[in-house]
């Protein structure tokens, strides 16, 4: 083996739809197979809120965008002997494509590790990937490639409708979908052209079942299928849209192994070097076949597959990419057999994917080719219907069975909702026959969710009994749910349980179904069994072995992640949680994780002692801190010592810190601030109380429960108001009404969402800056805090603001006020942890809008940022540390901004404009000298290009108009092209300031701004809607919606209009510099 | 019917009935394949055992027609499974898993913690046992249980008489000590002539016309197979090309003088990680076995082919110059991958 020295790694940048938190952890996995290895990690990967870009795991770090153009400064400056391209998805796999083309690695002397480029550009090409299965008689979907609407119209006349169209070098099936007429055909086709310089055109295989292979492969050929996994969705519906069960579960064993033989065929016949994925189509009604896909690099399935079976494939890609063997590698779960294995489940999962489409204005429920989810949870168990509802209800969308969870709509379109239309209507005396007809979801599915339906049914008649009960939880339904058909309450039926001993017991996952032992702790906990397994206390991780020994009877400490990822939650809370178990860990602590979402690194079984794959209900984080608690029995005593677990709820995010008070009032031990004062600072009125009492603004508020009374009390504070319900993530149903009317349509849906709790409506003040403080309190003292500002006003939702560190346009006095209320706050609630306080301020004047106690989004960015880890400073606090210090977060020699990324090209008809409510999938943060410098790289790291030809301004309202007018000379000044519409080019006029009027496309005239847009002649739109929500706004819908359809750049802020032309007229690309994130912030 | 499996220890494991309702004893051993139970549950191999399957679902695919069994009948004595699954779905599916066992008089049992009862043997090492579906508890004595390892059980699982498959030329006797039928379709489907003659048959006394001999799987205790041991040996003496599967390796082994023992758990299940130790190349492999063979007892011109990756053990031998080769994995599959198929062809370029 050729020694390397140095291996740049390539990122994927801002979580998006398609691409997102698996990245983190496959790029993750491989860091640390470089390190094993002693090879020089360099990463480039802007995305701040990840585990792979914290200290330690990459020798050095670039919040650089992942772009041809950064890629090779790094090069350029670094100088790595080895690329990684295939652990960043798809970003990293197209930067890597386009570097090879332009030569970059061979003149700079740059090895491509893993598969080689050849075989990376057969999979992404479809005509050359049709061409090669050909060539060793492995089938693939029939059809042809178009590079026109003419060429593929011939092709379309020929396959006949239905048909199905896709895109090369997409992510996620961007421009894919199922064609019924020609009508459709043409549209869609002009579409995706526009997207990708070729499509295919196939045969539309309706019905057929869609499975898929999890392939690793060494440079001698050995090679093993790691997992298979079956969509319980027919093909046509994306495998991210898909439910997925692993292993399959309606293929016999010819055919899950002649499946398994032709994938080992073509990725032998393509070559391929770590690991890959291959997706077929198998005819339900004989054995035929079509490979759809390969994908030759890491995945979301990838992910999914390392997560369901224990198998490290990003590592052991890493391993191989290396050079290293298959036979050459160990196990890393048994630490004694062979990594050239192949798992064997002694249990299944199922992965559900978590949409966010409410979110969305204008978005629809449908699903498809294309991928829309957000995020996914992975349920483990030993029967599909334990495993079916386990997975609902880690989706933490309110959902907690099959029946009953608010969804009616029971026609069987493939929709978000359409595992609860079939129960629907199944529970109505359907047939499984016809259910399969309309559906295509195998029978095998439908019976099993049949299972769960009769039962739920039959539930209402029974009473609380042993049968009963246990059957129920064989069964996979919770407490609450049974409490709820036995009128009884979820306390009593655990009480019950506990006294007849029906409690769950936890396994291990260990690769061999129990053929070796496991040296690591991967747990799930199931109700098909008799024993629970001991587990090893106080293992040590071969990387830490000898470093660490927990003393008999040390504490425990029970990490709670955060779920699956979802618009508002993500990746960001991973960062915290995996933060606080090392620090736990660190300090002796023996450390449990709990979490459901596979493409996080805290669900790595070595991210701490022990990983409980599990949900995050109180009755489920209940069983765990029992079962924890009764294991707790240090030398010598005879019962376990009470309070020796503590749970930890202030690093996932909202789903853990909304069971404070539940284990609270079950008397677990919690560490940090109390579970009271969370209550105080999540309870509207009591926090209000608080405010007044200290004497600390807010915006004019009241809560309320009937539409009447608060169109009344609108009136009085004056509109424009904000609507949004008590406890909130992420504006779930948050508003503006600029008027009565609008607040009557709006309340409308937002009561619908939140019937428990009445909504609360404030003072929308416009025009005010937005500041976030984020921080460490000590019991009740300030112990550390960073302020950030937004460089949108108030009105876009945070997560989706631009926010500047260390803020670059506040008052002393500002800050100053800041910093008083906040130390009054923290003093009040005595606060001992993480918290976050958002700020309004106008003038001099501040207001309180929201506090949050617990970490963050922002806390990865801000500790990133200023060089201080609050994640590890709050620990250490929460684990009764006296710390002490000055931390310098204000006085910073560079600007640090982080920037939101979209993925509203994924959702078809969705506005793409800023609101209250948070739209945003992802985010990076990128340094710089000054805040231009940060701006324009965050900007070119979300995918923004900088504009070479035109812009078109499309300035709504006569203050919006004359705040422009600056920035629009600036553009003219850049050399740019203007367009304008009516009254913007009027106004441009008047000023001196000269432009090209294009008509709106409700003039009906050309050339339109439609033209324009389609025609290319612009590549930056600046669109600024005046004020008003709900208002009807045809035009600017449609210039949106084009530009994001089209791929040209959009801005939709006034403030961040602003930002964008100052940042253009002072920086050109070449003067960003090439710094490394140790060249920025010294530690 | 609620039943009970009573291992010769005396560990009691509950369960309801899914097959037949007569009690029955055997060697309990367990099969962490995730596919393959028609195969599996008609594989002679698997005479005289009560099979535990891991894989917590069972019944799903329910039973295809009998010419994709791996023998005539269902060769287990038992059955014991977590999850049975009684509404299958596949288009080649005949009939429930569970009507099949009862037609079979084959007695199972479902809600059965497998994965403790697997964890178990893997610590103490298979055991005999007992499945009883009337309430009657109490330690077992040991003579109360059929060892299907103390007696020659090969007559119980090998044709009577012997049979002709295929046209090709060169004609290869297929030694039945209990062969699965895809040994048979995989020489056939290579275009060899097969001879499957029982298990006591010697092809030299018969004076066959063959090219080569295979010497199949089959089950229990590989030393009990005394006469074809000998029957081998006379061919090794002889130079005709031999292949042995599984059983068949073992007492091609036993043949040419060296030794077997029993493993303490034994292989089973599809996904055993083989390595031919000279090329380096490994593959997956389909294993059912109790015993190996020590690879140090045999004679010096004899050679350790393939170890099994996870434990070492011998997974194959061959002879350093003549014609003789021998697998412990089954390159046959069903169940299992057919990644060792090109064994088949290796052997036939030897006729």
């Amino acid at each position: 083996m050729n020694k390397l020295r140095k291996v740049l790694v390539l990122g994927s940048g801002a979580l998006k739809i398609g691409e997102a938190g698996e990245f983190d952890y496959s790029g993750s996995q491989a860091l640390k197979a470089l390190k094993e290895e002693g090879v020089e990690a360099v990463l480039i990967n802007p995305n701040i809120a990840t585990i792979q870009t914290s200290k330690d795991l990459a020798k050095k770090i670039y919040f650089l965008p992942v772009t041809p153009y950064f890629v090779k400064q790094v090069i350029a400056k670094e100088k790595p002997d080895g690329i990684f391209l295939s652990f960043g998805g798809q970003t990293a796999l197209n930067c890597g494509l386009a570097l090879e083309k332009e030569g970059i690695f061979k003149k700079e002397g740059v090895k491509v590790l893993g598969s080689p480029v050849k075989s990376i550009e057969v999979t992404e090409d479809r005509e050359l990937f049709a061409k090669e299965l050909d060539k060793i008689g492995v089938k693939v979907p029939k059809g042809g490639f178009a590079k026109t609407l003419k060429e593929a119209l011939k092709i379309g006349g020929k396959l006949g409708y239905p048909l199905l169209i896709r895109s090369g070098f997409s992510l996620g099936g961007l421009g894919s979908g199922v064609i019924n007429n020609k009508e459709e055909f043409v549209k869609m086709v002009t579409v995706a052209l526009k997207q990708a310089p070729q499509i295919a055109i196939e045969e539309y295989l309706k019905h057929w079942k869609e499975v898929e292979y999890e392939v690793v492969r060494d440079k001698a050929g050995n090679k093993i299928t790691v997992c298979n996994m079956e969509n319980l969705d027919p093909l046509g519906i994306h495998t991210g849209e898909s439910i997925v069960v692993a292993p399959s579960q309606t293929l016999n064993n010819y055919q899950y192994h002649y499946l398994r033989k032709l994938s080992l065929k073509a990725i032998e016949h393509l070559g391929i070097v770590g690991e890959c994925n291959i997706q077929f189509a198998l005819n339900p009604d004989n054995n035929d076949y079509r490979v759809i896909e390969v994908n030759a690099r890491l995945s979301r399935s990838s992910a999914l597959a390392s997560k369901a079976t224990g198998y490290p494939l990003a590592y052991i890609a890493a391993k191989l990419a290396l050079g290293y063997k298959l036979p050459e590698l160990k196990n890393s779960v048994t630490l004694s057999t062979s990594a050239f294995f192949e798992p064997a489940l002694d249990y299944l999962v199922v992965k559900i994917p978590r949409w966010d489409l409410q979110k969305f204005v204008g978005a629809k429920q449908q699903i498809g080719s294309e991928m829309k989810s957000v995020g996914e949870v992975m349920a483990i168990g030993r029967s599909f219907p334990e495993v079916l509802q386990k997975a609902i209800r880690m989706l933490e969308t309110g959902q907690d069975g099959l029946l009953q969870n608010g969804a009616d709509d029971t026609q069987l379109l493939p929709t978000t909702e359409r595992l609860f239309s079939i129960a629907q209507n199944l529970s109505r005396g359907e047939t499984v026959e016809a259910i399969y007809k309309a559906t295509g979801i195998d029978p095998w599915f439908l019976h099993q969710i049949e299972e769960i339906v009769e039962f739920e049914k039959s539930l209402q008649f029974s009473v609380i009994s042993y049968q009963t009960i246990s059957q129920a939880k064989k069964l996979g339904f919770s407490d609450r749910v049974i409490a709820r058909y036995l009128k009884a309450t979820e306390g009593k039926i655990r009480e019950f349980r506990k006294k007849h001993g029906i409690v769950p017991k936890v396994k291990h996952i260990d690769t061999l179904a129990a053929e070796y032992p496991a040296k690591t702790n991967y747990l799930y906990l199931t109700y098909h069994g008799e024993e629970s397994e001991v587990v090893t206390t106080g293992y040590s991780l071969p990387s830490t072995a000898n470093k660490r020994k927990p003393e008999a009877g040390s504490r425990k400490a029970v990490v709670l992640g955060s779920g699956p990822y979802r618009i508002g939650s993500s990746v960001e809370f991973d960062w915290c949680s995996v933060t606080c178990a090392q620090t736990l860990r660190s300090k002796g602590l023996e450390t449990i994780i709990i979490n459901c979402n596979p493409e996080t690194v805290s669900t790595d079984y070595d991210s701490a002692d022990k990983l409980y794959f599990e949900q995050l209900t109180f009755e489920r984080v209940s069983d765990i801190y029992e079962i924890e608690n009764s294991s707790c029995h240090p030398e010598g005593a005879e019962r376990p010592e009470e309070g020796n677990v503590a749970l930890v709820l202030s690093f996932g995010g909202q789903v853990p810190n909304n069971l404070a008070l539940a284990c609270f009032k079950a008397g677990y031990k919690i560490l940090g601030t109390s579970p009271e004062s969370i209550d105080n600072a999540e309870d509207r009125n009591k926090f209000s109380k608080l405010l007044d009492k200290l004497g600390i603004k807010q915006p004019a508020w009241q809560s309320l429960k009937t539409l009447d009374e608060a169109l009344k009390f609108a009136k009085t504070i004056g509109y424009p108001v904000l609507i949004r319900p008590s406890y909130v993530l992420s504006g779930s149903a948050m508003n503006v009404a600029y008027s009565g009317q609008d607040l009557k349509v709006f309340l409308e849906n937002a009561t619908s969402v939140s019937a428990e709790y009445p909504v609360v409506i404030s003072k929308f003040v416009e025009g005010a800056k937005e500041i976030e403080i984020d921080g460490v309190g000590q019991d009740g003292s300030l112990l550390i805090y960073a302020i950030a500002e937004h460089v949108e006003n108030a009105g876009v939702h945070s997560g989706d603001a631009t926010i500047v560190l260390p803020p670059q346009k506040l008052y002393l006095e500002t800050v100053r006020k800041i910093k008083y209320a906040t130390r009054q706050i923290i003093k009040s609630l005595k606060i001992n942890g993480p918290f976050n306080i958002q700020f309004l301020a106008k003038g001099n004047e501040i207001q309180v809008i929201e506090l949050n106690l617990r970490a963050s989004r922002s806390f990865p960015f801000v500790s990133k940022v200023t060089g201080f880890n609050f994640v590890e400073i709050a620990t250490k606090v929460m684990l009764g540390g006296q710390l002490s210090g000055y931390f310098r977060t204000i006085d910073l020699d560079y600007v640090a901004v982080k920037a939101p990324q979209f993925s509203f090209s994924r959702i078809k008809g969705a506005d793409p404009r800023l609101r209250v409510e948070m739209s945003s999938t992802g985010e990076v943060a990128c340094f710089g000298d000054d805040l231009q410098e940060a701006y324009l790289k965050s900007l070119l790291a979300v995918g923004f290009k900088l504009p070479k030809k035109g812009v078109l301004l499309a300035i709504g309202g006569d203050k919006n108009k004359l705040d422009m007018l600056l920035s629009a000379k600036f553009l003219t000044g850049l050399g740019l092209k203007l367009f304008t519409t009516d009254n913007t080019h009027k106004f441009l006029k008047q000023n001196g300031i000269k432009s090209s009027r294009v008509y709106k496309i409700s003039e009906r005239k050309h050339a339109s701004v439609l033209d324009l847009l389609q025609k290319g002649q612009v590549d930056l739109v600046i669109n600024i809607s005046d004020g008003g929500g709900q208002r009807k706004e045809t035009d600017g819908f449609i210039i949106r919606r084009n530009c994001v359809d089209l791929g040209i750049p959009l801005v939709t802020n006034l403030q961040a209009a602003e930002l964008l032309v100052s940042s253009l007229s002072s920086k050109k690309l070449e003067d960003l510099e090439i710094k490394s994130w140790d060249e920025y912030v010294s530690s | 019917m609620q039943g009970k499996l009573i291992l010769s220890d005396g560990t009691v494991f509950l369960g309801q009935s899914f097959g037949a309702e007569n009690p029955t004893s055997g060697e309990v051993v367990f099969n962490t394949s995730m596919v393959g139970y028609p195969e599996s549950l008609t594989d002679p191999s698997y005479f005289g055992q009560i099979l535990v399957l891991t894989y917590p679902l069972q019944g799903s695919y329910g039973i295809p027609q009998v010419k994709y069994w791996e023998s005539a009948k269902i060769q287990v004595k038992g059955l014991i499974v977590s999850n049975y699954i009684n509404q299958p779905s596949h288009f080649e599916s005949q009939q429930s898993l569970g009507d099949w066992l009862k037609e079979q008089g084959v007695p199972a049992l479902f809600g059965t913690d497998t994965r403790m009862l697997t964890r178990k043997l893997r610590e103490h090492g298979v055991m005999l046992g007992r499945i009883e579906l009337k309430a009657k508890s109490g330690k077992l004595k040991a003579n109360e249980i059929y060892d299907p390892n103390k007696e020659n059980i090969l007559p119980y699982v090998s044709r009577g008489k012997a049979e002709t498959y295929g046209e090709g030329k060169k004609n290869i006797v297929l030694i039945d000590c209990g062969t699965k039928e895809n040994i048979v379709r995989s020489l056939v489907k290579r275009g060899a002539r097969v001879t499957r003659v029982p298990w006591n048959l010697d092809p030299l006394v018969e004076k066959l016309d063959f090219d080569g001999v295979l010497v199949s799987n089959g089950p229990g205790d590989p030393s009990q197979a005394k006469q074809t041991i000998a029957n081998v040996k006379a061919m090794l003496d002889k130079n005709i090309p031999i292949f042995g599967i599984c059983l068949g390796s073992q007492i091609m082994a036993l043949a040419a003088g060296g030794k077997t023992y029993k493993l303490k758990f034994g292989h089973r299940g599809q996904n055993q990680p083989v390595q031919d130790i000279k090329t380096g190349k490994a593959i997956i492999t389909s294993q059912n076995h109790g015993f190996a063979v020590d690879t140090k007892s045999l004679p010096g011109d004899w050679q350790e082919w393939f170890i099994n990756l996870n434990d070492r053990t011998n997974e194959g031998v061959r002879h350093k110059t003549k014609p003789f080769m021998a697998v412990q994995f089954h390159p046959e599959a069903n169940p299992g991958p057919v990644d060792g198929g090109y064994l088949f062809d290796e052997f036939l370029t030897y006729l």
